[in-house]
């Protein structure tokens, strides 16, 4: 009765294709660029991360609070009048705008992060609710803030701005690294040294290591908890908006309501690769799977794979090893 | 098969009774509990409820089934969608919202997992509608019916795929892997081009018959014969579900909601019976997706965003997590308020979005509460050792509600 089985199998097998020589060929490119993106993904992973040590809670909402940023830097660059075109001025003017704007991102981030806390999660921890209740929350939360900006801005991006022309700044093994490489991977990486510093050393640090190895015994022991908690949103929001610019640098026309949420979920699983509650993971997570993303995209020669991707390597790496490339966790972690 | 091998104290004829009656306590409970809510919880109605004959209440539950079969003929004044939208579009709407949420509700609701790529499985289901169908597919064509239970299994597979590497690990991972992979569908669906993209399939199939002149009984344009096709799976999977939700499964489903660790010291395979809630969950959103394939009539990759896997989360949620009425009183309303309020359509999606967080702060168990039967008499007991009980022993039964008494009447409904 039925008809033979092999009109079910497509008969165009072109939709996937190895294109190895291209990849040869823009190795050393995609490999800056990679590290490039990496880097974003790291500083927005951190914030996922820590929450996660902390309070055992994928803080869905963290996209949102990195889109905040983004608009944060968006609206303080017009207001200063960059546009679509580079600016006409000098380089010190730039960098002290740029630094506005970085300040101004990480504000309204961690601003967003606390009242976020406030609002949606606080109560929750007050009675003690489960844990499906604090995730369907935090989906929620996530959602409210991202149609609050569709609402305000509509549905298509804001006006590309282009923060300074790029120019060369060396050649590695035949590839220009650009001046706007550059500035992302030393900026983030000296923030990331800072942040990894700040939690294995500073009093607070330890406070959230404390937490997030045994909340009990760290109250007891007269670590305030509530603070504590309070202090990880904020430095999860604060790294978030300094993301923010670096990612508005990088992808000028990805401001839009719904930007967060790819990125979002990229950080995650660089979170998951690297070991969640583990905030060097978080670094090398962002990094590899930064270079992944863009090793897949130039192989499968099509720029939306590298969504698809970095959610197969999530999968894998839950197949592989759940716990993630360095796998301890923040509480873990040497005093 | 490690939980029970021998009959359990609740296998008894009396105790099958008494949870049927509780089920359909649940039904009335749910309908009073609209009209009565912010006075009490649903003690007064359900009690009634109880005190009603076995026959009265197969009665009544008809007079409710043929209500909602004429539901789009009567077009009632006030509830009707129209000027704005067909009625009967809007009641076929509203039966495919409910069926999703019966599906979803099994995954969150009973085995607490928190599915956010549902859409995922709903548009597996459709593409698998469109191109067995579909002229526009080259491949195989089959009649549109078949594709129901074809679509079925193929969301179940994916299911699988997808919940075998992640169920393995705690709860929170498939909330993220999931909500991946409902945005990885959507850009395969662009990319492949077997799929085709934003060109997508038209003339998908419908079932067979045509009316005296010739067109056919299930068109695009008529909503009627659908939502009757809808509703009538509604009905068979809902009894489906719950018989599953009385079984060892659904037991075991609500033991690892409650608490994976101890319902997997107890001798629960909480891994397999997760992958079956995923498997279910995913079969049911298949079909519904083959449904709605059928009704359109066209699929392409614009109708599967994720945004619309957390409107199907909150229809779960807002009708009560747990509770299979609730949450097909949940679809209807996640999907009847936009079509009725045209005003408001525009903001669905950030009214949802408060309303879940709103919700979850407020009143987590949602419109119509679950009956945690299993858990009942552990919570009693603890209530009594911890908290309030502490210091009056016999307040059980003064409480007018709550679970202790609650729990208290069911025991002695099973006694």
């Amino acid at each position: 009765m039925l008809p033979s089985l092999v009109p079910l199998l497509p008969t165009e097998n072109d939709w996937i294709t190895f294109d190895i020589p291209s990849l040869a060929q823009n190795f050393w490119s995609a490999t800056f660029d990679g590290l490039t993106f990496g880097a974003i993904y790291a500083l927005v992973a951190l914030g996922y991360t820590l929450v996660y040590g902390v309070l055992n809670l994928i803080n869905f909402a963290h996209s949102e609070v990195f889109i905040v940023g983004c608009y944060a830097v968006f609206f303080t660059l017009s207001s200063l009048g960059f546009g679509p075109s580079a600016p006409r001025l000098d380089i010190w003017a730039i960098i002290l705008n740029l630094l506005l704007a970085l300040v101004l991102a990480m504000l309204a981030s961690a601003v967003t992060a606390f009242l976020l806390e406030r609002i949606a999660y606080k109560p929750l921890r007050k009675r003690n609710a489960p844990r499906l209740v604090f995730l369907i929350t935090a989906i929620g939360a996530s959602f409210t803030i991202q149609y609050l900006i569709y609402l305000w801005r509509g549905p298509s991006p804001e006006l590309a701005l282009t923060m300074f022309r790029p120019t060369p700044i060396f050649d590695v093994f035949g590839t220009i690294v650009d001046s706007q490489q550059l500035v992302i991977i030393i900026a983030a990486v000296i923030m990331m040294v800072g942040i990894d510093r700040f939690i294995s050393k500073s009093r607070t640090g330890r406070g959230i290591r404390a937490v997030a190895q045994d909340p009990d015994t760290a109250t007891l022991m007269g670590v305030n908890k509530e603070r504590i908690i309070i202090t990880t949103f904020v430095i999860g929001g604060l790294l978030a908006g300094a993301a923010a610019l670096f990612y508005v640098m990088k992808i000028p026309s990805g401001v839009q309501y719904s930007g967060g949420f790819v990125l979002g979920i990229k950080a995650f699983a660089a979170a998951v690769l690297g070991g969640i509650g583990n905030v060097r993971g978080a670094l090398l997570g962002g990094l590899l799977l930064g270079l992944i993303g863009n090793y897949g995209q130039i192989l499968l020669g099509n720029s939306q794979w590298t969504d698809v991707v970095a959610f197969v390597v999530l999968v894998l790496v839950l197949l592989l090893r759940p716990e993630g490339i360095l796998g301890t966790s923040l509480g873990r972690s040497k005093a | 098969m490690s939980m029970t091998d021998g009959p359990t104290p609740l296998h008894t004829a009396a105790a099958e009774q008494a949870a049927e009656d509780r089920e359909a306590s649940s039904k009335g409970a749910g309908k009073s509990d609209l009209r009565q809510r912010g006075k009490r919880k649903s003690g007064y109605f359900s009690d009634r409820w109880h005190a009603l004959s076995r026959q009265q209440q197969w009665a009544f539950l008809s007079i409710v089934v043929v209500l909602a079969y004429l539901l789009p003929l009567l077009n009632p004044p006030i509830i009707t969608t129209e000027p704005g939208n067909n009625f009967a579009l809007a009641c076929f709407d509203m039966a495919r919202f409910a069926l999703i949420a019966v599906g979803l509700n099994v995954v969150v609701g009973y085995a607490g997992l928190l599915d956010l790529g549902y859409v995922a499985f709903f548009a597996v289901g459709s593409y698998c509608a469109a191109m067995l169908t579909s002229p526009d597919s080259p491949y195989l064509h089959i009649p549109y019916l078949w594709t129901l239970p074809i679509a079925m299994a193929v969301t179940m597979f994916f299911g699988v795929m997808l919940g075998v590497p992640t169920l393995r690990l705690r709860g929170d991972y498939l909330a993220i892997v999931t909500l991946g992979f409902g945005e990885i569908i959507r850009i395969l669906a662009t990319i492949i081009p077997a799929m085709k993209g934003q060109v997508g399939f038209q003339n998908v199939g419908h079932p067979p018959g045509t009316e005296a002149d010739g067109t056919p009984i299930f068109s695009n344009s008529n909503g009627v014969p659908w939502y009757w096709l809808t509703l009538t799976i509604i009905i068979i999977v809902t009894l489906l579900v719950g018989n599953l939700e009385r079984s060892r499964v659904g037991r075991a489903w609500i033991a690892i909601r409650e608490d994976e660790d101890a319902a997997e010291i107890m001798g629960v395979p909480t891994f397999k019976y997760k992958v079956w809630a995923f498997a279910i969950g995913a079969a049911i959103g298949g079909l519904s997706g083959a449904l709605f394939a059928g009704q359109v009539g066209f699929v392409n990759n614009q109708k599967f965003d994720v945004t619309t896997s957390i409107l199907f989360l909150a229809a779960v949620v807002l009708g009560g997590a747990g509770n299979k009425v609730g949450a097909i009183l949940g679809g209807a309303l996640v999907s009847y308020i936009p079509l009725r309020f045209t005003a408001i359509a525009e903001y669905k999606y950030l009214i949802f979005g408060i309303a879940l967080v709103l919700i979850m702060i407020f009143r987590s168990q949602g419109l119509l509460p679950a009956r945690q039967r299993l858990l009942a008499y552990g919570r009693t007991a603890l209530n009594k050792i911890t908290t309030r009980d502490a210091a009056k022993p016999d307040s059980a039964d003064d409480s007018p509600a709550g679970p202790s008494s609650r729990a208290a009447g069911q025991r002695g409904a099973e006694a």
